[in-house]
């Protein structure tokens, strides 16, 4: 390739099967020292359902383990090697300090089974996370139990319909921008809604006057992203949450873009009755691969008693419990109390940064998505110019006339040692490109990243072919997505012998 | 690609043709491109009732699954079944793989969908934008 990066460089990339093509049998990765009580006869003990074929394992030693993993490691990318810029994903930086408070014994090894008295600890940090979590959002009661983002959707539309039937009538749609994320359409649906589309104006916000014209008795809520996909912020918000409720609708919050408002505004002020948070995004546990997400659902006090069950209380002898009196509630959600080993990474965020802390977080991640808009405008189109929040959202106007889209540039993107960002998302926007980069990048990251983008901009202009067949340092180059996608080969099959 | 101006066309991008009694539906060039390379598409069933603007099936591609509206209400009487293994012939020539014939319910509610030149002129504000 022509062209130099100073991030990446290429490397010495080790080869790596799959498991099940190393094994042979016999071979084990540990050896059992002699049995010094009696043995069990398990087939007298399980009669028929004691299992003699145990299917085809990989049989490999401890360092055929190690090494098939760490090869395998190195092949991907994280957070922990470079920008990870993936828009609405909020792909930040998971603080040392965060494990280190979730590995205390105490904690690491505690049960959900344990008693109420011998868990307090546990206790007192989900009650302390609520507590924090409802004074971030300016909301009033919450739940920590849904896993993650959509399920979090879920419950919140659950609440709203437990809330509705309750008044007598569930009502039958739910309005969606059409910004919005695709699980919001999803969500409702599945909570039994119709959905219907709601037009953005030209500053890429809800047009206020379609709203008007859509809103009326059949609508239980409207599901807004704030700041939306776009990264702008709903400037009428506060009209927005009146019109809902001027006809006893609701407002829901996708909290997906929650980093760009930490500390700054808060929805419950801003006329929002229930939405969700995605801990694994704005409050630094892993996302992706690294999870489990956590998706806490804040209301107003007026859905409290529909929250799922069970919820937590302080009892009459100062010590805190699980209260199952929930005669409202909309049930369980999830399997104990939620993804807890989360509620301990985002409290240590939450702690360790401090109010303080947290504004300048929001401060910081809104400042980076503005430096790259400054610094990447002239060469990539700008589609909606309304001021930028957290992340930024390009089209692929001016390298479409080159023959070259979106995901050619994200393609070309990973040669210059960056995970690409996300890709044609939102679809208001023909081509778009939607960068994140949260506040855990340096300057020094971020002109990496500039200097990439601007450099591929020039390449798209001087050999577009070339971006056309990128990625050209990879270990394996463009990979067929419609032979994949039309016909799958899910599971692997060993060779005939 | 020329739009062919025996067709009708939606804001939505699909196209139908009617020959008297009977629409031919499918989606346009314009969406093809846009879509991508379209790995599946859901089709209904003979004798579904279909309604003019709302949702009747939805096709995918490796980018985004969108919904197909109806032109025109009818019920349907034909369905492209080759689509199903083969949604390539969409991207190969949309304006040629039809997806479905209805009989028309009223012939007469083409007459508010736009012509060739015009939707001609709307995707060129579209794509420019």
């Amino acid at each position: 390739m022509t062209r130099m990066t100073r991030k990446a460089t290429r490397h010495t990339s080790q080869n790596e099967g799959l498991i099940f093509e190393k094994s042979s049998p016999g071979k084990a990765a540990f050896k059992l020292p002699p049995l010094d009580v009696p043995e069990v006869d398990a087939a007298q003990l399980l009669g028929s359902s004691e299992r003699k074929d145990l299917g085809n394992m990989p049989e490999v030693s401890e360092i055929e383990i190690i090494r098939h993993f760490t090869r395998l490691s190195t092949w991907n990318y994280a957070i922990d090697l470079g920008m990870y810029p993936l828009g609405s994903c909020t792909m930040k930086y998971n603080p040392r300090v965060n494990e280190v408070v979730t590995r205390l014994p105490g904690l690491a090894n505690g049960h959900p089974y344990q008693p109420e008295k011998i868990s307090q600890g546990a206790l007192r940090i989900i009650k302390t996370l609520s507590e924090c979590l409802t004074e971030i959002t300016g909301m009033e009661a919450i739940t920590l139990q849904p896993a993650a983002g959509a399920h979090g959707e879920l419950t919140g539309l659950l609440l709203v319909r437990g809330y509705l039937e309750s008044k007598g009538n569930p009502r039958k749609k739910i309005l969606i921008p059409d910004s919005a994320h695709g699980t919001n359409p999803a969500t409702a649906a599945t909570v039994g809604y119709a959905v219907e589309n709601l037009k953005s104006n030209a500053q890429g916000m809800v047009d206020v006057p379609s709203l008007v014209a859509q809103m009326n008795e059949d609508v239980a809520a409207l599901m807004l992203t704030n700041p939306n996909t776009l990264g702008v912020f709903e400037q009428e918000i506060h009209k927005i949450a009146e019109i809902m409720h001027a006809k006893g609708g609701l407002l829901y919050m996708d909290g997906a873009n929650m980093n760009a408002l930490v500390g700054k505004a808060r929805p419950g002020d801003f006329g929002v009755d229930v939405m969700h948070l995605n801990l694994h995004k704005t409050f630094s546990t892993p996302h992706g691969g690294g999870g489990p997400g956590s998706g806490p659902v804040a209301v107003k006090q007026f859905l409290e008693p529909f929250l799922p069950k069970p919820v937590i209380v302080t009892k009459a002898d100062g010590t805190l419990g699980f209260d199952y009196n929930r005669p409202q509630s909309v049930g369980r959600v999830r399997a104990f109390y939620g993804n807890f080993g989360m509620f301990t990474r985002a409290l240590a965020y939450i702690l360790a940064n401090g109010p303080d802390g947290l504004r300048q977080t929001t401060e910081d991640a809104v400042l980076n998505a503005n430096y790259i808009r400054k610094e990447l405008e002239d060469v990539y189109d700008l589609p909606y110019s309304t001021p930028s929040m957290h992340e930024v959202v390009f089209s692929d106007k001016l390298q479409a006339k080159q023959g070259v889209k979106t995901g050619d540039i994200a393609k070309r993107l990973i040669d210059y040692g960056f995970h690409p960002y996300t890709v044609s998302f939102p679809l208001i926007v023909h081509g778009a490109l939607m960068i994140e980069p949260t506040e855990s990048e340096s300057k020094q990251e971020l002109d990496l990243f500039i200097e990439a983008m601007r450099s591929i901009a020039q390449e798209v202009q001087e050999e577009p072919q070339m971006v056309l067949e990128a990625p050209h340092h990879t270990r394996v180059s463009r990979l067929d997505e419609v032979a994949a996608a039309r016909n799958p080969v899910l599971r692997w099959k060993p060779a005939a012998q | 690609m020329a739009y062919p101006s025996d067709f009708k066309y939606t804001k939505e991008h699909e196209w139908i043709k009617a020959d008297g009694k009977t629409g031919t539906v499918g989606i346009t060039n314009y969406a093809q491109e846009s879509l991508g390379d379209i790995v599946f598409v859901e089709l209904p069933k003979v004798g579904t009732e279909i309604t003019a603007g709302k949702a009747f099936g939805s096709v995918e591609s490796v980018k985004a699954v969108s919904d197909l509206y109806a032109p025109a209400s009818g019920t349907v009487t034909e369905v492209n079944t080759e689509l199903a293994t083969a949604p390539e012939r969409i991207n190969k020539d949309a304006h040629a793989a039809w997806m479905l014939k209805i009989r028309l319910k009223n012939p007469a509610e083409l007459n508010g969908l736009l012509s060739a030149p015009d939707y001609e002129k709307f995707v060129a504000e579209e794509a420019g934008h």
